[in-house]
Parts: C-alpha cells; sequence; structure tokens
C-alpha cells in the first residue's frame, strides 16, 4: 500500500450519504474515476466501464500505480472497439476498493483508517455509488455499459435497479448469482488473510500489511481465472531456471522448482504492493452477497422487468469454468422471458475466465459491433 | 453484404415480402442475420436470431444484431408460448434431430411461421438416385451422406403430409428451381426447394 499513498487520484465527493443494502450509509464518500475521450454537448456519448475484483479506474494509458498499460488498454482507446475518438468512457474504482474510493483504508469520521468498521457493501451499493458519481456529473442516461466479471455484475445489476439510465449492457464472463463454488474460493483467500498474524483484526495499517495472506489469496484466486489446458500450455511441467542462471532442476526441497509456481509466488507477491487486504475481504464478500434473483424476489426474470428497452450483449468463453456458460444461460433465459433484445455468444478461447482480458479478436468484432457505428 | 432485399436467397426473399411490416420476428438459424438485417431495415420489424455457430453470431452482433447462439433443437423450448409474431425456419428443418418437435416449437413459440426447405423429391435427385444408385448430391443437400448435417431428407408431399395429420394450416406455399420461383404445377417433381406458410 505504500505505492499508492502518494498518488493523486481523480476523485469526486458525493454530496449525500450513500444508503447501503444493509441498511447502514456512508457518508463521505468519495469516488477516484478516470475518464477518456469528449463527452458530446447532448451527453448521448458516455460509455461506463466496471472493472473487476482487483481492478481500477486505470483503463487505458498508464497505470500510475503500477507504470504498466491499464487494464483494458486493448479494447479502450482512439480506434480501439471501445473508440474513445466517439465515446466518452468513464470508469470508477468501485466503493470498498483502494485506488482512491472511499473503502476500509479511508479514514473514517474519527480519524482513523476504517478497516472492519467500514460496512459491509453489495455490488448494488457499488453501482449506487457510480449512479451518484454520474448525477454529480450531469449524465442521466449511459449509451451503455461494459464490464467483464464483477463488472459484469455491476452491469447487470445496474439494468436492474437503474434501467432509465442504462441504454445497453455488454455484460463478459460473468453471473447473476455467485455459486457455493465461487464463495467457497473466495473464502479460502479472506482465511488466508485472516489467519496472516499482520492482519490484527483488519488493524494493520500502522504496521506490516497482512502481504503472506493477501499473496496466498491471490495465488488461489488466479488459478480459477485461468483455465488447465491454459496452464499447461505456458509452463506445463517445466522447470524454473535459478537465481544464479544456472538450468532448473528438482531441489528436493520447497523452493519454486516448477515454473508455474514461481509464475503464481509473483502473481501473489506483486499484487499485495498495490491491493489493500481488507479491502480484497469486502469486496470478496460484496460479490458473494451477489443474487440478482433473490434481490428481486427469486425470479431472475422479474430483475429484468424495467429494462425492456435495454439492449443486452452477453459473452462467455468455452474454458472458463468460474462463470460459466451455462451461468451466462440463465441470464439469457431471463432476458428472452421479459422479450429484452439480447444477443448471446459463447467465445472459443484458451486463457479460462481471464480471457475478457487477453487477445480474443471476435471479443473485439462483437463489442465495437454492439457498442454501435 | 449490401442492406436490400436483393441480394438475398430466393427463399429468403420471398420470406422477407410476406413478413407483415414491424412484426416481431424470430430467425431460427440466422446464419449471419442477411434475413434479420433486411426485416429490420426495410420492414420495421423487431428480429431476434438463434444461430448455432459462434462466429456467425459474432458477426451477426457486430451488425447490431440481437442473436443469441443457442441450439434449435433444445433451445427454443426456452422461450415463452407465443412471444413472437412471425418465427422462421430456413433450410434447418432437415437438419434437426426432432423435426416435428422443432415444427411444434415455431408454432408455439410464433403465432405464425414460415419454413423453408430443400425438396428431395426434386426430379434431379430423383434422375440422380435412379441411375446411380447412390445418394445424390446436390447444391442444395451437398455433402455426402455420412458427413451431411441433413439428416432427415423431406419431399413436398411428406411435408403436406405431416402439416395434414398434424392440424397445420397452410396459408402460402412458393417454389423455388434453379434460384428462381416456379409456379405450384407439379411442385414436388418441379422444386428444388419449397417455401411454407404455417399457422397452428
Amino acid at each position: 500500500m505504500a505505492m499508492t499513498s502518494a498518488i493523486q487520484f481523480r476523485t469526486l465527493m458525493l454530496e449525500n450519504p450513500l444508503p447501503l443494502d444493509s441498511g447502514r450509509e456512508l457518508a463521505g464518500v468519495e469516488i477516484a474515476y478516470e475518464t477518456y475521450g469528449e463527452l458530446a454537448p447532448d451527453k448521448s456519448n458516455a460509455v461506463l466501464i466496471f472493472h473487476a475484483l482487483t481492478g481500477d479506474q486505470f483503463v487505458a494509458g498508464t497505470n500510475p500505480v503500477t507504470q504498466r498499460n491499464g487494464w483494458w488498454e486493448r479494447m479502450v482507446g482512439p480506434g480501439k472497439p471501445i473508440d474513445t475518438k466517439r465515446f466518452h468512457v468513464i470508469c470508477a474504482n468501485v466503493i470498498g476498493s483502494c485506488l482512491g474510493s472511499t473503502g476500509p483504508s479511508s479514514i473514517g469520521p474519527d480519524g482513523a483508517p476504517y478497516a472492519m468498521q467500514f460496512p459491509v457493501i453489495t455490488i448494488r451499493d457499488m453501482v449506487r455509488a457510480q449512479m451518484a458519481m454520474l448525477d454529480a456529473m450531469g449524465i442521466e442516461r449511459l449509451h451503455a455499459l461494459v464490464g467483464g466479471s464483477m463488472g459484469g455484475m455491476q452491469a447487470l445489476s445496474c439494468a436492474a435497479n437503474f434501467p432509465e439510465r442504462t441504454g445497453r449492457v455488454l455484460a463478459i464472463a460473468t453471473t447473476a448469482r455467485h455459486s457455493a463454488q465461487n464463495i467457497a474460493f473466495h473464502e479460502m483467500g479472506r482465511q488466508a488473510i485472516m489467519a496472516d498474524p499482520n492482519w490484527q483484526d483488519g488493524d494493520y495499517y500502522d504496521g506490516d500489511a497482512p502481504a503472506k495472506g493477501l499473496a496466498v489469496a491471490r495465488m488461489a484466486a488466479h488459478i480459477t481465472y485461468l483455465s488447465e489446458e491454459g496452464l499447461t500450455e505456458k509452463f506445463g511441467r517445466r522447470l524454473q531456471d535459478r537465481p544464479d542462471g544456472s538450468k532448473g532442476a528438482k531441489s528436493f526441497g520447497f523452493d519454486a522448482d516448477f515454473q508455474v509456481e514461481s509464475y503464481l509466488r509473483y502473481q501473489g507477491l506483486s499484487f499485495t504492493d498495490r491491493f489493500d487486504a481488507n479491502s480484497y475481504l469486502y469486496i470478496t464478500r460484496a460479490m458473494d452477497y451477489f443474487d440478482l434473483a433473490e434481490e428481486h424476489g427469486g425470479l431472475l426474470a422479474d430483475a429484468f422487468r424495467g429494462a425492456k428497452d435495454t439492449r443486452f450483449c452477453l459473452v462467455s468463453f468455452d474454458t472458463d469454468w468460474l462463470y460459466t456458460t451455462a451461468d451466462m444461460r440463465e441470464i439469457v433465459h431471463a432476458l428472452n422471458a421479459v422479450a429484452a433484445p439480447v444477443s448471446f455468444v459463447e467465445l472459443s478461447a484458451p486463457y479460462g475466465h481471464d480471457s475478457f482480458l487477453l487477445d480474443v479478436p471476435a471479443l473485439d468484432r462483437v463489442v465495437e459491433g454492439f457498442l454501435g457505428r | 453484404m449490401s442492406g436490400t432485399g436483393f441480394d438475398l436467397r430466393a427463399d429468403l426473399a420471398k420470406i422477407a415480402a410476406k413478413v407483415p411490416g414491424s412484426s416481431r420476428v424470430l430467425d431460427v438459424g440466422c446464419g449471419e442475420g442477411d434475413l434479420m438485417h433486411v426485416l429490420q431495415a426495410e420492414k420495421g420489424c423487431d428480429a431476434r436470431g438463434m444461430e448455432i455457430d459462434a462466429d456467425a453470431v459474432a458477426k451477426a452482433v457486430s451488425r447490431g444484431l440481437s442473436v443469441i447462439q443457442g441450439d434449435a433443437n433444445r433451445d427454443l423450448a426456452d422461450y415463452p408460448d407465443g412471444a413472437f409474431d412471425v418465427a422462421i425456419l430456413s433450410q434447418t428443418l432437415q437438419t434437426a434431430q426432432r423435426p416435428e418437435w422443432l415444427l411444434n416449437q415455431l408454432l408455439r413459440v410464433g403465432r405464425e411461421a414460415f419454413v423453408s426447405f430443400p425438396n428431395f423429391a426434386y426430379w434431379r435427385m430423383r434422375l440422380s438416385l435412379l441411375t446411380g444408385g447412390r445418394m445424390p448430391i446436390s447444391r442444395h443437400l451437398p455433402g455426402s451422406w455420412y458427413e451431411t448435417a441433413n439428416i432427415h431428407h423431406l419431399t413436398i408431399t411428406d411435408f403436406r403430409e405431416l402439416l395434414a395429420q398434424r392440424g397445420v394450416a397452410v396459408s402460402g406455399n412458393w417454389f423455388f428451381a434453379n434460384g428462381r420461383e416456379i409456379g405450384s404445377v407439379n411442385a414436388n417433381w418441379r422444386a428444388e426447394h419449397a417455401v411454407f406458410q404455417l399457422r397452428r
């Protein structure tokens, strides 16, 4: 977390306290956001992109925290499928996160970080915060909402709860409900964080962060983002070269002998530089609570009754076992039941759940075509 | 691909001409959405499509059409009764696992249906089978018997008989050979393929 504290994020302060699904409210909410491309005078060309669990508002360009490309650089920019010469793209850091929006690492009313005093939030709370942000920006209706994974959950939630603001919804590799397996993986990650002695019931902001626990959580989650086929292709059983440059060999110990071990350790460690462990707890909780049907009386179709005039496009990937084609077909059925205009396609890509972030040309064509010319 | 009906295959152009303007249409097996595009652009229809091939779906979506990747043999069951004014099944009946089930589904989700299919009793097919003694291969039914998707061959007479048995009303029928419409006299001999407009 040391890295993010020096960066000045572009933020907007919500005027009113934010009502939450828990019944609590959150006052003094700050939303960190980025925009790309000009807003048309009639404000008709705004596209809101929702980021995934550990994502951020830096969709394109250089991310000031990581100094690397934005997470959807390949999709968003001038002349790209989400063309910033035509669209005013907005992406906000979700509440509960740690990249400038109010979350557990933010300073609470008592002058100390919220830590576990931060209220438990939901996907719908995240969406409400961003609708309040749009109010402040004077943008009433969005040309399109776009999101993958947790971003797709927000897009669906927004269509269900704010259909009048939603022109089109493009939801990629997502679900309308977290399954028992999804919750189980998240719980394993949370327990890894809480088992780290540095976690200190969440009050670690004065000392060392629970980096080891967070790294393990990330490693476990990262496996769910990849496919077996992808892992085999990328690493197989290949051994990792030694730090001194010598050829990899089995150590008959517990070093990272295999390339896949080395890769996962790196993924875990580098994640702890940019992400707050308590944010990870809160956001995974929000995803686990997500059940769009439950919010609307148990029938998913009822969630979309108001969204008949919204155009939907759903995309799944054949190697994604986290949010499967079957999960997405349930959403398609519900949208068909209310006669909403919906497109659905299962694309073939070897990368598992992460396919939505990677080089899948068919996805580019679908995104560009669906957003309209 | 331009947006005019003139580029459509003859059976699709006939269907496009007969579908009432501004109706809600489901095109089952819509491919890249050529017919849907015409129905939307020229007749103001609210057209939806179903297509099994992912690449074709991606192309249709990229044209701004609402198409669901799905298998008509299974996924038609997911639509509510009477969800559409018109359901269209073009050149797909003969590939269905259960053609009668598919026909029932069409007439359930649509108030009326257009069905087009290749006529196995076309004289060239008969001649080919008679003289060659082998399964005919034609423009409309390409591929050898062991690899063809066309697993339920039918003739115009067969189709009429099924409709009569099941009490399905025919409100129109049109016949084609060599890419042109022909008259209905001796259609079971002369037609390469047929289009039927049906009502329950």
